[in-house]
């Protein structure tokens, strides 16, 4: 909302405070600035002109040779304006002045002639191009009345104007024009708010004479107010109503429209202006309009209408989109003889709704959809017939066609002093309290313990006591309430399953792995990259109605896209090495909640290429993980169906029956969607299974006191066995004093067996009551060779 | 006999000092301590003197043996401390080269800042909850006062759920507000960090996904006073024990009354510069007591507890302590933009 300081003192008067601290306590009572800037800044050196002469050009076609007069002396000016004409007052920069833009104008030679200045256009002076003049838009400034000659332009037109960008918050729609954002202004200063009290000097005839009203649908309707002007003279506005409009941001169009406009500014209700002469039957029929029914608004455009549609109807067709915009078959013309002036009220959600549907939001329909107090409708309409009466536009015609079933009224609600203490941590007596809801024009009865509040009628936004909590609050400073802290001691805590996330990141970070963070929208084509089978659960995505493009229209249900995603790019920028891990949320569709919305577990997903990486890299970091989780004997599984993977590389993590997830190298299917080296190694954890299984509980268990036995063991065996299974045996015909099993080394070449690999144990015996000998193990040991040598057809292979 | 003692002592004196080896000295100490060694050899002879002149000679004799003992001794470890010394001048090595990498992975800067506002406001007592990302529009919105006709509930704002009825992504982590007020006991005092996501296409400052931490606390005497006693604690730890805290009334459905947290920019401290753009301070939150609609909703008691509610933006929050020019650089996952927040 534009608002220029000069307009606002209209009606408060604030002349005495200087810009900035009238921002800074505006802002700090509510009314948010988006930006302070002047309009018609830097215009020095532009004086006003009058066109003596002007010849064409000898030498070019489209140039005029002008003399223009400026008071002290009369300039020769070159000039390409279309517009230019005999007698014009213009503006003229001097030579050696600079435009606001820093073009400096220099005295020179066009097309062999002497040009000392510049004819000016608002554009060139500065001015945004959609709010110059309809008038002046397409060529120089003309100026409209009389000024002397020689007269700095800035100070003839008053250009240089502070203006103020106030955010309006959805609420507050009555902010949304000058008198609104007076009355706040009024209750932050504490002044006197005057509002227009239009008088109409002299009125003729009797407008019921001219035309009736009947509203179809009060429910969309709660207002019609409906005023007639005759002799109508169409002609640009005075200057000063011109620069207020295009301060506000608006185009100064013709005297009537710019009323309309101004009234709206000024007092927050749209108005509309027809040409009487065309509203056939001279009457007004408020009702929605026909399925399908076509309209021509008066921006030229076919429309299609529904029947949810309203519109202004005469007797025979629709002439305006109700709240919207006028209909180009009765738009004011340069001969319009008489105007119908509509000062009404439409429903927000109606209005809302129609001018979604045909994508046409102009400033009526954004004031109409946040609401419009319907009690201005009057005082709108008289001010518009005032404005013209003072412009000499027109003659007003006596009474107003006003129709307004139900008169609205705003809801007085009973407040509590204490209560509003109590919520804002201050005291604030019942005095205080209604000094500040008066100063925003509220009227204020006291009763018993209660305050009766009834606030003028633009304020729609203020149904219950709480909303008076705000604005007592805004007013009285929320700098000024004390800094306190919410009393109670309570500790704050983490959910067990969130502190297991976080101990599973940490240990991911600890294990050198870099977090990454990916979208939760992906492709349904990452599945098909990873090569889901057909019917696989990562097919089972949750779907957008309205996603911002294929790429994100499935919420993941996996996140090694992703991942694989992040490792190709990391691949392509020329980074050597990359160790990554998410965690994060899949969606699935055909597992629900409680409540009837998918199921969102949470996965881990680690992603790793580089020279140093392998499979056992990859399982490291697995093995690392679950050691910190102390989740003890995870079993790494063969498999080989999963098509993401290498199928000689890449095993199932299991404890007992529950799968924890899968890692392996990607297979190279999977890796040629991307741009990826072949070697890519992933892995995808159920995060709720390594929390659920994770045994943090940590028991102390005796350091062993007594020696123990190391033997060490090769057995050869062929290819295809594989070490997890020696070491099964190992274990299971080890007997109850073998403590610890473990591989530290496969051999292949010279002294093996083609076919065959020899894989080195350490077996360590121990006796937790006593020192063993070497006796004592040689059962053990023994029996272990034999089934090795029996289950697996191993043999022994020394040292 | 004393002075063959003597002699003996002055020759090793002799010997010894000349002794460039271990070698050497082991060789020198079997020649005179050994058991063929000349001053044990002397001492057997001892039984040959007169008994009165036993004891003198005796003693001697010890002393000799004992100076002895001590100049090998002394000898081998001199010998020794040279040879460590030669052996470690052999080994010296190039410390410029670097060492053999060790390190701990980076945490995604989004983690980072959403541990950090968790931290501070778990030692404020804040306990840490969550709810779904795909959420209903009852959550939401309804529960939230949301307008029925407001825009944000349009599909060109919010992303809506295929073949479901009234399910979305949700727009922001307050609807986690609503299940909290009715699954726990109050008092309450939580907060939600989350994803949320809105129909913004992406771009430098715009992203539609991104996070949030939500606050609430509900309890029987909370005030706006509290509200901001409580925001100016935190910001104080997130960015500085002198960074200064104003709130802006402001409109938000799901709060009464409203405010903007403005904080006193950390950077320039609220002189001007460009991370504030001039105005010396940085709009990071917004706040309010909340709504009674919003308790009711919950099945609170409006006229017995009141509460207050906070939300920011966690990219805005890392975007302005990082100084990250551009929001989609979190979503790249580039290694070397990771890698820099350890």
């Amino acid at each position: 909302m534009l608002v220029p300081i000069s307009w606002l003192n209209d009606y408060v008067d604030l002349k005495d405070i200087d810009l900035k601290e009238f921002c800074d306590k505006m802002v700090m009572s509510g009314s948010n600035i988006e930006e302070t800037y002047q309009v018609g800044k830097g215009i020095k050196g532009v004086v006003v002109g009058k066109i003596l002469s002007m010849e064409k050009h000898p030498d070019a076609d489209h140039l005029s040779v002008v003399k223009v007069d400026v008071g002290s002396r009369t300039l020769q000016i070159i000039t390409g304006a279309p517009n230019v004409k005999k007698d014009a007052l213009v503006a003229v920069i001097l030579s050696g002045e600079t435009l606001p833009d820093g073009k400096k104008i220099e005295k020179g030679m066009l097309r062999g002639l002497e040009s000392d200045g510049m004819l000016c256009s608002f554009q060139e002076l500065g001015y945004e191009d959609k709010v110059v003049p309809v008038a002046d838009k397409d060529g120089i400034i003309l100026l409209g009345e009389d000024y002397p000659l020689g007269q700095e332009l800035s100070q003839a037109l008053d250009t240089c104007q502070d203006v103020v960008d106030f955010e309006i918050t959805p609420n507050r729609p009555d902010c949304l024009c000058m008198t609104g954002m007076a009355r706040e202004a009024a209750a932050v200063f504490e002044r006197t708010l005057s509002l227009p009290r239009p008088v109409i000097q002299r009125e003729e005839g009797d407008v019921k004479d001219y035309v009736s009203v009947e509203i179809k649908r009060p429910e969309l309707c709660s207002r019609y107010v409906a005023r007639v002007v005759r002799d109508v003279k169409v002609e640009r506005s005075p200057w000063w109503m011109q620069n207020r409009l295009i301060c506000a941001g608006m185009r100064p169009i013709n005297n009537i429209v710019d009323i309309t406009n101004y009234v709206m500014l000024e007092l927050g209700t749209p108005i509309h202006a027809f040409d009487l002469g065309m509203v056939k039957g001279s009457r007004i029929i408020v009702d929605v309009a026909k399925e399908g029914e076509a309209f021509t608004t008066l921006d030229g455009a076919e429309r299609t209408l529904d029947e949810k549609s309203l519109l202004i109807n005469d007797t025979q067709r629709g002439i305006a989109l109700a709240g919207i915009m006028g209909g180009l078959n009765s738009e004011i013309e340069q001969d319009t003889a008489a105007i119908l002036v509509e000062a009404a009220c439409f429903d927000p959600d109606g209005t809302r709704r129609t001018s979604k549907k045909l994508g046409l939001r102009t400033e009526a329909s954004a004031r109409f959809e946040k609401g419009v107090d319907p009690n201005l409708c009057r005082l709108a309409a008289d001010r518009v017939c005032q404005l013209i009466e003072e412009l000499g536009a027109g003659i007003v015609v006596g009474g107003a066609v006003d129709v307004y079933p139900r008169e609205y009224q705003a809801p007085t609600v009973a407040i509590r002093p204490g209560r509003i203490s109590d919520l804002l941590g201050v005291a604030l007596s019942g005095e205080e309290i209604t000094g500040i809801l008066t100063r925003l024009g509220m009227k204020v009865t006291s009763q018993k313990q209660t305050l009766l509040v009834t606030p003028p009628t633009v304020r729609m936004d203020l149904p219950q006591e709480v909303d008076y909590v705000e604005e007592v609050a805004r007013i009285y400073g929320y700098d000024r309430l004390p800094a306190t802290l919410p009393k109670g001691s309570n500790a704050g805590v983490k959910t067990q399953q969130r502190e297991r996330e976080d101990l599973i990141r940490d240990t991911l970070l600890a294990l050198g792995l870099n977090e990454i963070q990916t979208y939760s929208f992906v492709s349904p084509k990452g599945v098909d990259k990873i090569l889901c089978p057909p019917s696989c659960p990562e097919r089972g995505f949750v779907r957008l109605i309205n996603p911002l493009g294929e790429e994100n229209s499935v919420m993941r249900t996996t996140l090694i896209p992703n991942m694989l995603e992040v490792l190709e790019r990391n691949y392509t920028r020329n980074i050597p090495q990359a160790e990554a891990f998410e965690l994060g949320r899949v969606f699935l569709n055909d597992i629900k909640t409680e409540e009837g919305l998918p199921a969102e577990p949470k996965k881990v997903c680690i992603g790793m290429y580089g020279a140093k990486e392998d499979f056992y890299a990859l399982k490291g970091v697995c093995e690392g993980l679950f050691k910190e989780l102390r989740i003890l004997d995870v079993e790494f599984v063969q498999e080989t169906e999963n098509k993401t993977f290498h199928p000689g590389r890449c095993a199932v993590m299991k404890k007992g029956e529950r799968v924890l997830g899968t890692l392996g190298e990607i297979s190279i299917g999977a890796a040629e969607q991307y741009n990826l080296p072949q070697r890519v190694y992933v892995c995808e954890m159920d995060v709720n299974a390594l929390s659920e299984l994770a045994d943090l509980e940590i028991r102390y268990k005796a350091i062993p006191k007594y020696p123990a036995i190391q033997r060490d063991i090769a057995v050869v065996v062929a290819d295809q066995v594989q070490a997890g299974q020696v070491e099964g045996l190992i274990r299971s015909h080890g007997g109850p004093l073998l403590e610890r099993v473990s591989l530290f080394d496969v051999y292949k070449g010279k002294q093996v067996q083609e076919g065959c690999k020899s894989l080195a144990f350490s077996l360590v015996y121990r006796n937790p009551e006593k020192t063993l000998t070497d006796g004592e193990i040689s059962e053990d040991h023994q029996r272990i060779l034999k089934a090795l040598e029996e289950d697996l057809g191993a043999t022994l292979r020394d040292m | 006999m004393q002075n063959q003692l003597r002699n003996i002592l002055e020759n090793a004196r002799e010997d010894i000092s000349k002794a460039a080896s271990k070698e050497e000295i082991e060789k020198l100490r079997v020649e005179i301590l050994g058991k063929k060694g000349r001053l044990t050899a002397l001492l057997r002879s001892m039984g040959s003197l007169p008994a009165e002149e036993r004891p003198v000679v005796g003693k001697i004799a010890n002393e000799v043996r004992e100076s002895i003992e001590e100049m090998i001794a002394q000898a081998g470890e001199k010998l020794k401390a040279a040879e460590i010394q030669l052996r470690q001048k052999a080994e010296a090595i190039d410390v410029t080269i670097p060492g053999t990498p060790r390190s701990l992975g980076a945490r995604h800067p989004i983690s980072v800042t959403i541990d950090e506002i968790s931290k501070i406001f778990m030692s404020m007592g804040f306990s840490v909850v969550d709810g779904p990302e795909v959420e209903t529009v009852f959550y939401n919105f309804d529960a939230l006062n949301a307008p029925k006709n407001h825009p944000s509930r349009d599909l060109t704002d919010t992303f809506y759920i295929k073949d479901a009825k009234d399910v979305l992504l949700r727009t922001q982590t307050s609807p986690v507000q609503v299940r909290t007020l009715l699954s726990q006991e109050l008092p309450i005092k939580v907060i939600s960090p989350g994803r949320c996501f809105r129909c913004d296409t992406p771009d430098a400052t715009h992203s539609p996904m991104f996070h949030q931490v939500e606050g609430l606390v509900v309890d029987k005497g909370i005030t706006m006073a509290d509200l901001k006693g409580t925001l100016d604690a935190f910001v104080k730890q997130l960015f500085g024990s002198s960074t200064k805290t104003k709130l802006r009334p402001h409109h938000f459905p799901f709060t009464e009354p409203s405010a903007e947290v403005d904080v006193s920019c950390f950077k320039c401290g609220g002189k001007g510069c460009s991370v504030c753009k001039g105005s010396g301070w940085i709009e990071i939150l917004g706040a309010g007591l909340v709504h009674p609609h919003v308790l009711e909703v919950g099945g609170v008691d409006t006229d017995v507890y009141s509460g207050f509610a906070f939300g920011m933006g966690v990219e805005r929050v890392a975007m302005l302590k990082y100084e990250v020019d551009d929001i989609r650089l979190f979503y790249e996952n580039d290694m070397r933009f990771i890698e820099q927040f350890r």
